[in-house]
């Protein structure tokens, strides 16, 4: 029987606000999947969102939810995670969102590894303000703010993940609904900070100015710039330019996470903390 | 040289068109520019004007609002002609930076597209955003149709960048009702419009590499009082003047008239009605309706809201009988921001009008005509018992009871 997904979306909220053929809503339903793979409860789950198309994510799940500022999701989640850190805080956020207007929070939280997932749907472009040059567009490619080609280098958000300390970032694209759902799975099970780069494809934003009108020409060029990590490694560094590799990029089950370190260091000084008077102090003055 | 624009005498355009063209007249060096809604097109715009090569200048896409008017400011510092637009939460982020760019005294020219600041997300038109740099010490001139957006920015850069002044200086234009609805703009051509505002003259620039400056120093308890005292100074003396003076210069180059306070009907006017926006031009077409009735009603418009028109503001109302000002923006556990300023100014007037506040149209909620007939009649009641029966603060138009207080 085909998978009912009515339990957990807002249904007075649909239809999205999503073009026709946006990869968007390929990604909210194995996102869904994947928390029912969990089989959490959706009373436990928090999904964080920011501002643009993927901002409406907060919208049309029926778990608890925040919509927040542009580019904050990551340091709004920080707070619900601290507040309760045996519950599941997910950020879905924009390449605008997690790599410009909030890339600073994004390297904070890959650094301390605090146990959120953070799911970045990049389409390459600000999609919802209508085509304007976005960290994650392409060299060379055309929008309304490049309007004869953008001269910014291309930006690897799984790169910067990386060397910001998250214990597990990977990739795929809602080209295959089935990877994604297992990609999303794996992340959930993974204690501690999870990036993950969802390629998804905006024909009417990106396409229309790069020649992938259709929604197919689109996802058949983020085909061709995609590539399994196993085949990308075995890749010289030439052949590896302009391609994005998909799958688990790093995973460290055993670094530590920013909840328990500070469940263990507020344990730790329990006992000390009572036994120092407010005389201690005056005398330490 | 970049390539001039051949433009019809009459236009279609709406706000955010009318303000991208004239930051194209008027050959801007730098914009610096993060999108949002409903402000984009006019950043939009420049950088492709830019991309045809109608303008010469550079365009850069930032990672925010915030870094947005920082470049402004970096690239007002060396020496360039300087303008971005933003609204709402874009502006929210900026307002660290507004501060910084008014104490450094660069001429940056700044579109606001007004729209509502979330929680609850809404991308529609409100003053809240307005409010939010009122003590930024920017200059602020509101238009209240495209024609407004377009022509003040010619009048914003001549005011900001005389080197008397060098104070910067927002636009104001309603998000959507102006931002996004067309109507006929009448131009200028390219010359005539960068001959009004000149050719560009830093001060102090950082390029001039035989004056080297610094910019922005650390001034604490023995001289930053003095420097923030002058700043406050050349607000309230020159600038309004020179507002005034350039108001006049564009009158006389193309016959459309602005006033600090923008007054229609007032001659005899008995009741009136403040406000500012688009709701302007909607509160005189009821007046002159009203005025079919025999009813005496006029309209005054807050053209220039910093520097605050105190004097001009208690001469437009003197001997009206009753006044509401509208406020477009949640008060927040106040009266409203106008109601406040309006009052102040008319408090030591022997001849003070009565005077009731209103705050209406958040998040885009629209003001009706009939809103207004209603609150023209509350008016008059008031005014026929010489002191005010409504309460001092009312909401128009929200849904559930009535809401009033004070």
């Amino acid at each position: 029987m085909a998978f009912n997904y009515d339990k957990y979306l807002r249904l007075e909220k649909m239809p999205t606000l999503w073009c026709w053929g946006c990869g968007d809503g390929v990604i909210l339903k194995a996102f869904i999947r994947a928390i029912v793979k969990m089989g959490w409860s959706q009373d436990d789950v928090c999904v964080v969102s920011g501002i643009g198309c993927s901002g409406r994510f907060s919208s049309y799940v029926d778990f608890n939810t925040i919509h927040t500022t542009h580019g904050r999701t990551v340091a709004y989640a920080t707070g619900v995670k601290l507040a309760f850190p045996d519950k599941h805080v997910i950020c879905v956020a924009g390449d605008g969102d997690a790599l410009a207007i909030g890339g600073n929070h994004t390297i904070h939280a890959c650094r301390r590894n605090i146990d959120i997932t953070f799911i970045v749907i990049n389409n390459f472009i600000y999609g919802l303000t209508n085509s304007q040059t976005s960290p994650t567009t392409p060299k060379g490619m055309w929008t309304v703010t490049q309007k004869i080609g953008n001269i910014d280098p291309t930006f690897d958000g799984c790169d910067l993940a990386i060397a910001s300390g998250a214990s597990f970032v990977a990739r795929e694209s809602m080209l295959e609904p089935k990877k994604l759902e297992k990609i999303f799975v794996k992340a959930f099970e993974h204690k501690g900070f999870a990036y993950l780069d969802i390629l998804s494809n905006c024909h009417i934003n990106l396409g229309r100015k790069n020649k992938m009108v259709s929604a197919m020409a689109n996802l058949e060029w983020i085909d061709s710039i995609t590539i399994s990590k196993k085949k990308y490694d075995a890749m010289s560094k030439e052949e590896q330019l302009n391609l994005f590799p998909t799958g688990v990029l790093h995973h460290d089950d055993e670094a530590d996470e920013y909840c328990d370190m500070n469940r263990e260091i507020q344990k730790a000084h329990q006992g000390l903390r009572s036994k120092i008077t407010q005389d201690d102090f005056a005398k330490k003055i | 040289m970049a390539e001039k624009m051949e433009l019809r005498e009459v236009e279609v355009w709406d706000g955010n068109h009318a303000a991208a063209q004239a930051l194209r007249q008027v050959q801007v060096d730098v914009v610096a520019a993060y999108p949002i809604t409903p402000s984009t097109p006019i950043v939009e715009g420049y950088a492709k004007f830019l991309a045809d090569g109608y303008v010469e200048g550079e365009f850069v896409m930032v990672e925010s609002e915030h870094a947005a008017m920082s470049g402004c400011i970096g690239a007002s510092a060396a020496g360039g002609r300087v303008a971005t637009a933003t609204s709402s939460q874009g502006l929210a982020l900026m307002v660290e930076t507004l501060y910084q760019a008014a104490g450094m005294r660069l001429p940056i020219i700044l579109n606001i597209v007004n729209r509502a600041l979330a929680a609850p997300l809404n991308v529609n038109g409100d003053h809240s955003d307005m409010y939010l740099c009122r003590d930024s010490g920017w200059i602020q001139l509101n238009a209240f149709s495209p024609q407004g957006a377009y022509d003040l920015n010619f009048i914003a850069f001549k005011i900001s960048e005389d080197h008397d002044i060098r104070i910067p200086s927002i636009i104001n234009q309603d998000g959507f009702m102006t931002s996004h609805t067309a109507q006929g703009v009448a131009t200028l051509d390219d010359d005539t419009a960068f001959n009004f505002v000149g050719e560009f003259k830093p001060m102090n620039d950082m390029l001039d590499l035989e004056h080297p400056v610094t910019h922005g120093v650390q001034a604490e308890e023995d001289w930053h009082f003095e420097h923030k005292a002058r700043q406050h100074n050349d607000m309230m003396t020159k600038v309004m003047p020179k507002i005034e003076k350039t108001f006049a210069e564009f009158e006389a180059l193309t016959g459309r008239k602005y006033s600090v306070v923008e007054s229609y009907d007032m001659e005899d006017a008995e009741l009136c009605v403040v406000c500012t926006g688009t709701s302007v031009e909607t509160a005189r077409v009821v007046a002159t309706q009203l005025r079919a009735d025999g009813i005496k009603a006029g309209v005054v418009g807050i053209r220039v809201f910093r520097p605050f028109p105190f004097e001009q503001i208690a001469a437009a109302l003197d001997g009206i009988k009753a006044v509401a000002v509208l406020d477009r923006s949640a008060p927040g556990g106040a009266p409203g921001a106008l109601f406040n300023e309006i009052s102040s100014a008319l408090y030591s007037r022997d001849n003070r009008p009565l005077i009731s506040g209103y705050i209406y149209g958040l998040g885009g909620r629209d003001l009706t005509r009939a809103h207004l007939v209603d609150l023209y009649s509350e008016l008059q009641a008031n005014a026929d018992a010489g002191k005010v029966l409504t309460p001092l603060q009312q909401f128009i138009g929200v849904r559930g009871p009535k809401l009033s207080y004070l």
